[in-house]
């Protein structure tokens, strides 16, 4: 395995997480998916299931807050068994859209501490900007890999333990790192020292390691930016393997 | 010797999925897909192909209905049809077809009826070609499941 920074930050990581109590590690992630295509959502279901989350998935903003228990002004109180822990809907739906949903959840005082991911196939930067300021988590763009699940499964474990006063840093140093470690996203197992501009065969252990960060050639370079300047954005995967 | 059919079924299967990667047919979305099958879950693929064919066909069909009527203007219906069509294939790893959506909608935000029909036409070509070669490939992996229970029947 490569000895550069980034490796290290994440095997810490890691260790940290073994480092929670067993209450912690023993409940799985809730996860509440929303989305309007039959596909998608097998896809996802399978991704976050494989990825040791519950899931509940609905195919629309409508039955997702009729889920949470938010849509028909009764006490929540009754749902409290299906504690939520994370909310990923997809962007365009017929009906309420994911953004909608997404404001209703952030109007919510029961609910608006949950993070809401947003999914979406086009890589509009207003949308983006749109959602990130109304307090949405994150915005993958689809399709949806289990490297991103990942991801999210990471800093939403994270945030239980800091706190949400932390948020908002927790927010930039994510998307800071995710510049720095998406490169390798598109083969889960590879390790970060692989080049990003090499072609996919590359083996890791010929790569000379770096010191953090490591070298980032075609990514953004202000990574702490949350407005993503082009197709390189944070918020979208650099792929390693480009087949074009 | 089951070992030697064994042997090719799988070069079947490599040969095939490599020829739908060369073309650009599939791309890795797919090889995403086949990483989420295991023993739990060990026909995950050809679920949600066979949903997404499904869909498809209903897609693929409203959208040749609204392009066949003579009265025809509703772009924008048929920009949501694309849309989801864009969307699921995208989710499979169906990149042609997701790259002949793409012109289609430029043509349908164009108003340009003559385009559509093209791209219309196209989608159905390729989309018939795909259907054809994951059906074959789910059979080649359905022979293979075969000769491993035949080979190894204690195992089940």
């Amino acid at each position: 395995m490569a000895r550069d920074g980034g490796v290290t930050w994440r095997r810490t990581e890691k260790i940290d997480r073994f480092n929670l109590s067993a209450a912690d590690t023993a409940e799985e992630l809730h996860v509440l998916a929303v989305d309007d295509s039959l596909v998608d959502r097998k896809v996802i279901e399978r991704l976050l299931r494989i990825s040791s989350c519950k899931v509940t998935a609905v195919d629309s903003g409508i039955r997702a807050l009729q889920f949470l228990g938010l849509d028909e002004e009764k006490n929540s109180n009754g749902f409290n068994d299906l504690k939520v822990d994370l909310i990923i809907t997809d962007y365009c739906m017929p009906g309420m859209t994911g953004y909608e949903l997404l404001k209703k959840v952030k109007e919510s005082s029961v609910f608006r501490e949950i993070p809401v991911v947003i999914m979406s196939s086009e890589n509009v930067l207003a949308r983006i900007d749109r959602c990130l300021e109304e307090g949405a988590e994150d915005f993958i763009v689809k399709p949806v890999k289990l490297s991103d699940v990942k991801r999210i499964k990471d800093y939403t474990t994270r945030e239980f333990r800091v706190g949400e006063e932390e948020r908002t840093r927790k927010g930039i140093n994510k998307r800071k790192q995710r510049d720095s470690f998406d490169l390798s996203s598109s083969s889960p197992p590879s390790i970060l020292s692989s080049s990003p501009v090499s072609s996919s065969s590359s083996s890791p252990e010929s790569q000379s390691p770096s010191p953090s960060p490591p070298s980032i050639p075609s990514a953004s370079s202000a990574p702490s930016s949350p407005s993503p300047i082009d197709s390189h954005s944070p918020t979208r995967r650099v792929k390693t393997t480009s087949s074009e | 010797m089951l070992g030697l059919a064994a042997d090719r079924l799988r070069a079947d299967t490599n040969r095939l999925l490599a020829f739908l990667f060369h073309q650009g047919i599939l791309d890795e979305q797919f090889l995403q897909l086949q990483q989420l099958e295991d023993e739990t879950s060990p026909n995950f693929v050809s679920e949600v192909v066979n949903i997404y064919f499904h869909e498809s066909e209903k897609l693929l069909r409203n959208l040749r209905s609204l392009l066949m009527d003579k009265e025809f203007s509703d772009y924008n219906k048929m920009g949501i049809h694309l849309n989801q069509f864009m969307g699921s294939s995208s989710s499979i790893g169906a990149k042609r077809i997701r790259n002949v959506c793409v012109a289609f909608r430029a043509a349908s935000e164009q108003n340009n009826r003559a385009g559509c029909l093209r791209a219309l036409e196209l989608l159905e070509h390729e989309y018939c070609f795909l259907k054809n070669k994951l059906h074959e490939l789910f059979q080649i992996q359905q022979q293979r499941a075969l000769a491993a229970a035949v080979r190894y029947p204690m195992q089940n």
